[in-house]
């Protein structure tokens, strides 16, 4: 059974959708002991950076999803649930996130050439960094996935378990332990994205 | 690098899908769930659902129709078509769409754009402009082309740009239904003027129709058609190869 973090930010019935479409049980829900005791967790979050960090602070699951990560068990965080894994961002003034990798998240602004259109919006390829992370063992190197994002996250890169190319090698997919992170959408990726969330349920 | 996209659009009323040529003498085409699964699996990139429905029974159908998609389509999709208020982003929203598409609905209330960029973000906000040449100059125009705002075409959209919309879809009135390619002059002008993606909307007939689109005009991102879909003339699956094979990026 999966159960994805509702803590009121963006629609979740694509990544539900998605992941009933794998035949996996789904619960989405704010419950902090249905949190703790998932079998796997998945962070999503779309819109701002700040907004996202205040509500899950203020409803006090930054701590239940700290708490979870410290279990060992795998946890995955999509698009801003992944830049929320890490511990900063710069989007509109400085927010902290969990934690939970290092690094900063950052704008593309500023960083890649003018001609580049923001936010990156469509389908890229994804090339992975060294040995295949766990999520990947369905796909290869250089498949497309979708992207939606104007801030990246600029980490170490030991934690990077994918790049993508956008005037720069931009993180697409994170991996630290048992903690995961995609910055595109798998659940908008296609068939190449149903068999990462496939694998990370067979982690 | 990023692909450049196809994006069939399905015109539904009724919960049927249905293509006009010039707007008008609609045509009824299929059903949109099989329609949408089945351009996901040819290689569509991604989908645009365009609610041409006046009955509140049929919105109810639409909004259904879109639920059962997004539950076995996973690639993005855009929803158009009766968007007015902010309560209507989040109608189709909450049924799985990723990205709102407003046209009269921006004209008639320009805010709507930034009220609904500020709530969902840029990316989710999508400027749909029917534009047409009048004496030389682009103007936008109302009520599915019917209507002559006065607006200029290339102000509406620096000003639609401004305000939060993260995406322009560019149908030219000209071109549309026509099949004998896209109006890439216009399409040219208006990439020069914003630096968010531009989709190029009417007048595909062919595969060569979309080859001309991108080598013409590098910087638009995606190449958008109905009927040359839905009546099997265009196959995207082909498309796509070929515009792999004359060097344009594309996801195959």
């Amino acid at each position: 059974m999966v159960c994805i973090v509702d803590y009121g930010v963006g629609n979740l019935f694509s990544l539900r959708s998605s992941f009933e479409a794998i035949g996996q049980e789904v619960v989405v829900t704010s419950d902090p002991d249905i949190i703790a005791k998932a079998e796997r967790l998945i962070l999503p979050g779309v819109g701002a950076f700040g907004d996202a960090a205040k509500k899950l602070h203020e409803s006090g699951l930054d701590k239940i999803v700290i708490e979870y990560a410290s279990s060992g068990k795998p946890l995955m965080g999509i698009c801003l649930g992944m830049q929320l894994l890490f511990e900063k961002s710069y989007e509109y003034g400085e927010h902290e996130g969990l934690g939970l990798i290092p690094g900063n998240i950052v704008a593309f602004r500023g960083r890649i050439d003018e001609k580049y259109k923001i936010p990156q919006m469509g389908w890229n390829a994804i090339k992975f960094n060294g040995k295949p992370s766990g999520i990947f063992k369905y796909i290869k190197d250089s498949d497309h996935v979708y992207f939606v994002h104007s801030y990246f996250a600029d980490t170490d890169k030991k934690h990077v378990a994918a790049y993508t190319e956008y005037g720069a090698n931009i993180t697409a997919a994170v991996h630290k332990d048992n903690v995961f992170g995609c910055q595109f959408h798998p659940e908008k990726s296609g068939s190449v994205g149903l068999n990462i969330l496939k694998a990370f349920c067979e982690l | 690098m990023i692909t450049k996209r196809i994006i069939p659009c399905l015109d539904v009323r009724d919960g049927r899908v249905v293509k006009g040529v010039n707007f008008e003498g609609l045509k009824d085409v299929s059903s949109p769930i099989e329609l949408a699964a089945y351009y996901s699996d040819c290689g569509a990139d991604e989908l645009v659902f365009y609610d041409i429905t006046a009955s509140s029974e049929g919105r109810k159908l639409f909004v259904d129709i879109l639920c059962e998609t997004a539950k076995r389509v996973f690639i993005p999709l855009t929803v158009g078509g009766g968007i007015n208020t902010v309560a209507d982003f989040e109608r189709v929203l909450s049924c799985g769409a990723d990205k709102v598409s407003v046209n009269s609905g921006a004209i008639k209330n320009p805010a709507l754009i930034g009220e609904a960029a500020k709530k969902y973000g840029d990316q989710c906000v999508v400027l749909s402009v029917d534009a047409k040449r009048v004496d030389g100059k682009y103007r936008v125009f109302a009520k599915g082309g019917r209507e002559d705002t006065g607006l200029d075409a290339f102000e509406w959209i620096k000003r639609g740009v401004d305000s939060g919309a993260g995406e322009i879809v560019l149908n030219s009135i000209d071109t549309d239904g026509v099949k004998r390619g896209f109006d890439c002059e216009m399409l040219e002008a208006v990439t020069k003027i914003v630096n968010v993606p531009v989709i190029a909307s009417g007048g595909a007939g062919s595969i060569d129709d979309f080859i001309s689109l991108f080598n013409k005009v590098p910087d638009v991102d995606a190449g958008l058609a109905a009927s040359v879909f839905h009546f099997g003339e265009v196959d995207i699956k082909e498309l796509k190869r070929e515009l792999d094979k004359n060097g344009i990026n594309v996801r195959l």
